[in-house]
């Protein structure tokens, strides 16, 4: 089976995708062919229903807002590339790239889009800003039953009011990197990808 | 020599009553009887078979009373002389601020030995390992179990094994070979020490101190993590230390010659048997622990004491089954810490927290104490200059070398590797103490001829640990600009986008179908949640279980107790006492609000001042709650003043139904919380389905589950139906506020309310905007309370927390103006006889 997927991924590609997310040759080979498994059209790409199949994602409340965030906006079908492009911003940060000058572009990894990854979670409807709705609903995921609509609603209120300083009642980027400033997101926003 | 055996016995006798005495005093009963035992096994155990006991008994049978007295008086007088030499550190802050608080008890024993050596010319009072082991370490081992950050804890977990179990053994297999290499070289001069005694006194050297840890860490305020494995290492590596010293001091006592490959094996089993004993033992009383608390509501008041009887005793069956004690109890706690704050009552967990905190300082202060008095003894200080510098520069340089080499290999696995300048801390925070006295002490003279020598040794490596690298510690960590411990200030966002991260890295590994930390830990939590919970926490602890509402009621809790302190400067706190509904009360602030805002900012310049004044005169206001609330004002620690206004605001919303509690639900949750998840996982795909098949986009705002959500959240298609009306709607302005954000405004603030959208009266928001002191008129939400009185009460602050600053205020008014532009035309359609500006309230008392 693996050596099945990494015949059908070309060197070249392999190399491009190694530049543009930093993951090893290995890494990549592995995670094609997790991307064959999943793939069960045997088309190249994953749909929707692909994700769904996965059964622990179904008791993940957030299940379904993740598999969204691997969709580019009004596609609905992924190839390895946008795959291996939003597993690239759960890569660890290493040593050597803390000390890389910023003059290329930011690496996927970076700590701004870790954050920008968990802010899309919140923002549907991508206008850049967590409105009172969008937290209620991601509120709503994340809690059980047991706490009521007007409780929800009023958690959702002081939310946005604690992050809010232009007083839009609504969350921006900016407001939201600066709630998480003192969040470790390069530690809590990482998993290690196997060699 | 009688007197000198008297008073050892009688120190004996106060130190083991010492640890009997600093258990609980909940426990008086148990208590007792336990310190009659241990008094009594004191006199058998120490003084020599417990005959010299009684002969010292008949000759004095004149001094009786003073004979029956002596030995819990001295205890109680040591106790007290030891806190109050913490007293007397801790009121001198810009010492302790350059010198750790443990440095200058240890030199405070040194004074306190000097005048017993003076006055006695023999030390009289040591630190024994029986009192040490039983009576003085179990508090501080319980206490750091118990308030150990578990989730820390285990996300390192592994590099605090390789740490404590590797990095032991290297430091105690380095010490001893290279002191013995030494001494055939010839540093030492002449000794009668063996390799076996070399590789005895390293292993009772190699043990970092958790006690001195703790001390010394405590003060430095470094990150989580570094702490957590310097302290984890600490407590952890008790297990080694323990299984080392016995299986070198069995090696000692066979000689060289009966060693074997069997004997060596024994001890490569017995190092598992000790460790992974230790902590099944420790795992087996937790669980009782919490099994326990569930049904111990009825006895709330002896409650806590269950937590430190248990916790002791999980020590002495560690001791007694010769596994290690130590882990057994970091277990224990460990493990019971999130099931007891479940089921016990609120006031039993402060009770608990607080006295743990009590015992485990105070026996911290009596250890170090005692250290300091311990040096001030002729007979151990045997000087030879080779082996004791040699010995600390040995255990200084192996620290080093052991903690960079493990980090080195531990940073090819770790996901945030260790830098260099925590490596320097990690090994700089190699401290020893206590623990390693107490094993040195406990060393025969008979078999090892050097006892003293190294009793002396090991207590100038502890000086010079604990107090050369206590005092450096602090210019170190700030020189190297280590990270410092953040202080945590609990908001929504956070807590929420944190689960959010956990929830997604489990998805994300999920995906790309490895099984790693997070997968674990969710599996685990899955497992817990199942079994574990529904076993060990009571049915009414366990639907209270949601992070991100307890920090919600944490903070309303906060709010509430702001807002009480406010209008109680005002003096207007009638309104606890009042049978009112809750309108009247929130009413009356509002418009004590409204109308004290031009002053507000006179009365903050004015300060305390004012705030004295009027403190003094307010005869209308419950006492007890008076009292409370200043005592809990006066309380450093805001934990405790919500337990106080816990109570009363609770009360308070019961009369009111004023429903921000979290004990307050109607809907009970039976089902499981996967279930849930699951159902509304599929429901929604169902939905978007459904939705793809008509033709609409399948990213549409993802649908709730429940009904009477949708009704009550419009959203789709009302929301442009809304919209629409609104832009209809000829008089509509945005407010100053809704300016920049006309996307949300068709929202309505609170999910209770159907929003009506209301025929073309003057805006209202508009007015309000201009108006900011206007609230004298009933806002919405009450009078929607008036009609309904199960209404639930939203965030405290999101309706009127007293703001304390004028900025702060000025947000505020806009906030509350944006979120009920809806509202507002329908409270406006329902009350149009309302002036909109309203009349000037009477003036509260407290400014007259």
């Amino acid at each position: 089976m693996g050596s099945r997927a990494s015949r059908l991924l070309r060197e070249e590609e392999i190399e491009e995708i190694k530049k543009e997310t930093g993951f090893s040759h290995s890494q990549i080979t592995r995670l094609y062919s997790r991307f064959t498994s999943l793939d069960k059209g045997e088309n190249g790409t994953l749909s929707r229903e692909d994700f769904q199949r996965i059964p622990e994602l179904a008791i993940n409340p957030l299940g379904d807002r993740i598999i969204n965030a691997f969709f580019p906006e009004g596609e609905d079908q992924v190839n390895f590339r946008g795959f291996m492009r939003t597993l690239a911003h759960f890569r660890p940060i290493e040593d050597n790239e803390k000390n890389k000058n910023t003059s290329a572009t930011e690496p996927l990894n970076s700590r701004t889009n870790k954050l920008l990854f968990a802010f899309r979670l919140y923002d549907l409807d991508r206008d850049d800003k967590i409105s009172r709705d969008e937290l209620l609903q991601v509120l709503r995921m994340m809690v059980g039953v047991n706490i009521s609509d007007e409780q929800l609603g009023s958690i959702a209120d002081r939310t946005i009011q604690e992050a809010d300083t232009n007083g839009d009642s609504c969350i921006s980027f900016n407001e939201f990197i600066k709630v998480l400033e003192k969040v470790d997101v390069e530690q809590k926003m990482s998993i290690r990808f196997l060699h | 020599m009688a007197t000198s055996w008297l008073l050892k016995l009688f120190l004996c006798v106060f130190l083991m009553a010492c640890g009997g005495l600093s258990l609980p005093s909940e426990e008086a009963e148990t208590q007792n009887t336990q310190r009659d035992t241990g008094t009594g096994s004191s006199s058998n155990a120490t003084g020599d078979g417990g005959h010299g006991a009684v002969a010292i008994a008949a000759l004095r049978i004149v001094t009786w009373k003073w004979h029956h007295i002596t030995a819990p008086y001295l205890v109680a007088l040591w106790i007290l002389v030891a806190w109050l030499c913490k007293l007397i550190i801790e009121s001198n802050h810009h010492v302790t601020n350059v010198i750790p608080e443990s440095v200058l008890l240890i030199c405070f024993g040194f004074m306190l030995g000097g005048m017993i050596w003076g006055a006695d010319k023999v030390q009289t009072f040591t630190l024994t390992p029986t009192v040490f082991f039983y009576f003085l370490l179990p508090q501080v081992i319980l206490d750091a179990g118990y308030h150990m950050p578990n989730k820390l804890f285990f996300t390192n977990l592994g590099a605090i094994l390789v740490y404590a179990v590797i990095g032991t053994c290297w430091n105690a297999a380095s010490l001893g070979l290279s002191l013995w290499g030494c001494h055939m070289g010839g540093l030492m001069g002449d000794l009668d020490i063996g390799l076996l005694q070399y590789l005895l006194f390293g292993s009772l050297m190699a043990a970092v101190d958790p006690v001195a840890v703790i001390a010394v860490f405590e003060q430095v305020q470094v990150n989580g993590v570094l702490f957590i494995i310097v302290f984890g290492e600490s407590l952890l590596n008790d297990g080694v230390t323990v299984v080392l010293f016995n299986v070198f001091d069995g090696f000692v006592s066979l000689g060289g010659s009966q060693i074997d490959a069997a004997e060596i094996v024994k001890g490569i089993v017995s190092f598992f048997v000790v460790a992974f004993g230790g902590s099944l033992v420790g795992i087996a009383f937790g669980l009782l622990i919490s099994l326990l608390t569930r049904f111990t509501k009825n006895i709330q008041i002896i409650e806590p004491g269950f937590i430190f009887v248990m916790g002791y005793l999980s020590y002495l069956t560690a001791e007694m089954l010769s596994l290690s004690a130590i882990l057994s109890t970091v277990f224990c706690g460990v493990l019971c810490q999130k099931y007891v704050r479940a089921n016990m009552h609120e006031h039993s967990v402060q009770t608990v927290k607080y006295a743990m905190k009590v015992f485990a300082n105070g026996s911290e202060t009596i250890i170090f104490v005692f250290l300091g008095i311990s040096a001030i003894d002729k007979v151990i200080w045997v000087w030879n200059t080779g082996f004791i510098l040699l010995t600390v520069f040995f255990v200084f340089v192996y620290r080093f070398i052991g903690v960079f080499f493990l980090t080195w290999i531990l940073n090819r696995y770790r996901l945030v590797p260790l830098e260099f300048i925590d490596q320097v801390i990690m090994s700089y925070g190699g401290l020893r103490g206590a623990v390693a006295y107490g094993l040195a002490v406990m060393l025969d003279e008979n078999k090892i001829k050097e006892k003293n020598l190294m009793v002396c040794t090991t207590l100038i490596v502890v000086y010079c640990t604990v107090i050369w690298q206590g005092i450096t510690m602090k210019p170190l960590v700030t020189w190297l600009k280590v990270k410092r411990a953040e202080v945590n200030e609990l908001t929504l966002l956070e807590k929420m986008t944190n689960k959010m991260f956990n929830h997604t890295l489990v998805a994300i590994e999920d995906i790309s179908g490895q099984i790693g930390h997070n997968y674990l830990r969710s599996k685990w939590k899955y497992f817990e949640e199942k079994w574990m919970s529904r076993i060990l926490m009571k049915p009414s602890a366990r639907k209270k279980q949601d992070e991100v509402f307890n920090v919600f009621h944490q903070l309303n809790l906060k709010d509430a107790m702001e807002y009480v302190a406010e209008a109680e400067r005002r003096g207007s706190l009638e309104f606890i006492r009042k049978e009112s509904v809750v309108i009247n009360f929130r009413k009356k602030f509002e418009s004590e609000y409204s109308e004290d805002m031009p002053d507000m900012r006179a009365n903050m310049s004015n300060g305390h001042r004012a705030t004295s004044t009027t403190r003094e005169r307010i005869p209308s206001v419950s006492v007890e709650m008076h009292k409370h609330t200043m005592k809990a004002m006066t309380e450093a620690e805001a934990v405790n003043a919500h337990h106080l206004l816990d109570q009363h605001l609770y009360k308070s919303r019961n009369q009111h139904r004023h429903g921000f509690s979290r004990s307050d639900f109607i809907i009970n949750k039976d089902e499981k919380e996967v279930q849930e998840i699951f159902k509304r996982t599929m429901k929604n795909r169902m939905d978007s389905f459904q939705s793809a098949k008509m033709g609409v986009s399948p990213k549409t705002v993802i649908k709730h589950t429940k009904n009477e959500h949708q009704r009550k959240m419009p959203k789709g298609k009302s929301i442009s139906q809304t919209k629409l009306c609104y832009s209809c709607d000829e008089d509509f302005e945005f407010s100053e506020g809704d300016s920049t954000s006309g996307y949300d405004l068709p929202y309505p603030s609170f999910p209770m309310r159907d929003s009506r959208p209301g025929g073309g009266i003057e805006n209202s928001a508009f007015v309000s905007d201009l108006n900011p002191t206007d609230s004298l008129q009933t806002p919405d939400w009450l009078a929607e309370g008036e009609l309904d009185s199960s209404m639930v009460a939203p965030s405290l602050r999101g309706q009127a927390s007293p703001p304390s600053s004028p900025i702060e205020m000025r947000r505020l008014g806009l906030l509350r103006i944006s979120t009920r532009s809806t509202d507002t035309k329908q409270m406006n359609n329902d009350q149009l006889p309302l002036p909109p500006t309203p009349p000037p309230p009477p003036p509260p008392s407290g400014h007259m």
